[in-house]
């Protein structure tokens, strides 16, 4: 059975690999100095949409990212490791949001794209962490959801079967299509680029970013249809701008703070014999330990 | 209306330890706001769970009892928290930030239309003012979490929606009973008032829950190690010493990832939280991310052979060494000592 697939992918900070000049003196992030990358646990997603579509042919898989103008750079990756097409939503409209004024615009952008059988996304992104988009997707759209799913074992007669990772354990759970399924780090990780596809694909490019481009390549655009990526803005998805960004949004940031640890006058040893007894000593004597 | 929620986890009767957490902070920001503290339970066989709640201070629990609702699926359980707080507008509620509390909590704010916190590592109650509107709120809760991968903390707020919603991990908040004999109404639900058939459009076909190996948050002492200890083999050295001197074992997130260690004994902000007398953190560095999840222990002993770990900063010994000269030498002089 063909399936239509939406991954839903976002371009994050890279948080994990934050150096010293990451934040600023004020105290506010230096996101200039992280690089921008595909999030994480969005690969995975990904993945899986790719082996749905191995397992099921004439599958499609559509990509959507919310984002700047550069973040179709994440529709391009998607399009290397054999994803079918995708839509950048970008709008100035659309910054400041936070979970429900993302979920809300996603929902608006899934809902333009209307036929669908999946729809996909990492359980959280690295820079918030909170594990709520996808949820709240599926709520917005009224589907039924899957969350923290390690393995999609397959689908059959309408229904798709899931393993899920939970803390202490697992689970495998059976539901009906169409259903929203978030994917924890710990399904597989993605498949790397296909060089093939990156030839293909290495130009495609959205309306804005062909606005950039030097005029030697504009004729490949109309000669080669898949190299158009679309971008779409509040007005196209038909949504409510006041339910958009900052306005959309139900929580406020109040504050921002650095995180300073208070710094301890500390005691240092050398891990000879004698220091090594005497710290012994000390912390049996004190009733630390023993 | 207007009194504090908090969502109980159960697992064979058990309320889970996250959610006693919950009641716990729950109970103590109810006193200041002079509200009521309540707690919902959804699941089957719920006859032990008034005895299990109650001490934590819990002045109503919800009972939603019925086969189909164990174990967990989200519809149903996000129906019953939609309806039950349409019904009973609470100004605060709160999930675990567990695989339930975070698959249950964004779908139930989005059909509130509500804010929600993810993860939050602290919760207090202040006023905030809005200089533009010229308006002030007041008894706001402030959802202080850490973002960025740790490198700031931020404040958060929601202003005009409610209930203000936010998880928590486990681990984070203390747990602590505040009477054993707290009188608190019991008052219980015809789920399928709350419930449609449609809902259960979830099946469970297999599921494996196993009971927690360790215990590390309850460990007066515990030896974690990092990416730093090098290899298993040398991990083992760490589960030695912590034999010998009656502790657990501890890990990074660098050290898990490595595959040092399970995931079960990870310690920071996506680990557990502890506070025990006595951290002895081997060939750690020190990320944001680590600290934060044990800078309350007692005393910190660092010991890492790069004299400028971060960590160090924080430790009350800093044996400057690598794991495999280190810790043979201390379990030695423990039993020498101990004799």
């Amino acid at each position: 059975m063909s399936l239509r697939i939406i991954v839903l992918a976002k371009q994050v900070p890279d948080t994990r690999n934050v150096g010293k000049d990451a934040m600023k003196a004020d105290g506010t992030v230096n996101r200039a100095a992280l690089p921008a990358i595909f999030n994480p646990e969005d690969l995975n997603a990904l993945e899986q949409a790719l082996r749905l579509k191995d397992a099921n042919p004439g599958t499609t898989v559509t990509l959507l990212t919310m984002g700047p103008g550069r973040a179709a750079e994440i529709i391009r990756e998607g399009l290397y490791r054999g994803a079918d097409g995708g839509f950048l939503l970008t709008d100035r409209a659309f910054a400041g949001a936070d979970t429900l004024a993302t979920s809300y615009a996603l929902s608006m952008a899934i809902r333009k794209i209307k036929e669908y059988d999946i729809i996909l996304c990492g359980r959280q992104a690295i820079d918030g962490d909170t594990a709520q988009v996808g949820p709240q997707v599926a709520e917005k759209l009224g589907l039924n959801q899957i969350t923290y799913a390690e393995e999609i074992f397959g689908v059959e007669n309408g229904k798709i079967t899931v393993k899920r990772r939970l803390e202490r354990g697992v689970e495998t759970v059976e539901a009906k299509l169409p259903i929203v399924i978030t994917v924890n780090g710990s399904a597989p990780d993605c498949r790397p680029r296909n060089a093939k596809l990156v030839q293909k694909y290495k130009h495609a490019k959205t309306v804005t970013e062909k606005q950039e481009a030097s005029a030697d390549y504009l004729e490949l655009f109309s000669t080669r249809p898949y190299l158009n990526l679309t971008d779409w803005n509040v007005a196209d998805v038909n949504a409510d701008v006041v339910q958009c960004g900052l306005s959309g949004s139900p929580t406020k940031v109040k504050r921002i703070e650095n995180v300073i640890f208070q710094a301890k006058e500390s005691k240092t040893l050398q891990p000879t014999d004698g220091e090594m007894d005497e710290l012994m000593k000390e912390l049996i004597a004190n009733h630390t330990i023993g | 209306m207007n009194n504090i929620f908090v969502y109980c986890e159960i697992e064979d009767g058990f309320v889970a330890d996250v959610s006693l957490e919950l009641l716990t902070k729950g109970r103590s920001l109810a006193n200041t706001l002079g509200c009521r503290l309540e707690a919902v339970a959804a699941g089957h066989q719920l006859e032990n769970v008034g005895k299990q709640v109650f001490p934590y201070g819990v002045d109503v629990l919800h009972v939603f009892d019925d086969a189909r609702l164990f174990p967990y699926t989200s519809l149903p359980h996000t129906s019953i928290l939609v309806n039950l707080f349409k019904e009973e507008k609470p100004q605060i509620a709160f999930m675990g930030a567990t695989s339930i509390g975070r698959d249950l909590g964004p779908r139930v704010s989005s059909a509130l239309g509500s804010g929600l916190t993810a993860d939050c590592t602290s919760l207090e109650i202040g006023n905030h003012e809005e200089k533009r509107e010229n308006k002030v709120y007041e008894n706001l809760l402030y959802q202080i979490r850490p973002a960025f991968g740790g490198n700031i903390v931020a404040t958060i707020i929601n202003p005009e929606c409610r209930p203000q919603m936010a998880t928590v991990r486990e681990g984070v908040m203390k747990k602590e009973i505040v009477d054993p004999a707290y009188k608190g109404e019991t008052k219980t639900y015809d789920v399928n008032k709350y419930v449609s058939d449609t809902d259960f459009a979830v099946t469970v076909i297999d599921r494996q829950i196993e009971k927690s190996k360790t215990n590390i948050k309850g460990s007066p002492i515990i030896i974690a190690g990092g990416y730093g200890v090098g290899s298993k083999e040398n991990f083992q050295l760490l589960h030695d010493l912590a034999a010998v001197i009656g502790g657990e074992v501890g890990a990074s997130r660098a050290a898990v990832d490595a595959g040092f260690c399970e995931h079960e004994r990870q310690i920071g902000q996506t680990g557990v939280t502890v506070r025990p007398k006595l951290y002895i953190a081997c060939g750690i560095s020190g990320q944001i991310q680590h600290i934060a999840g044990m800078q309350e222990s007692s005393i910190i002993i660092s010991v890492n052979n790069d004299p400028a770990a971060p960590i160090n900063t924080i430790a009350d010994y800093v044996i400057t060494g690598t794991v495999e000269e280190v810790i043979p030498k201390m379990i030695k002089y423990y039993k020498q000592n101990t004799k």
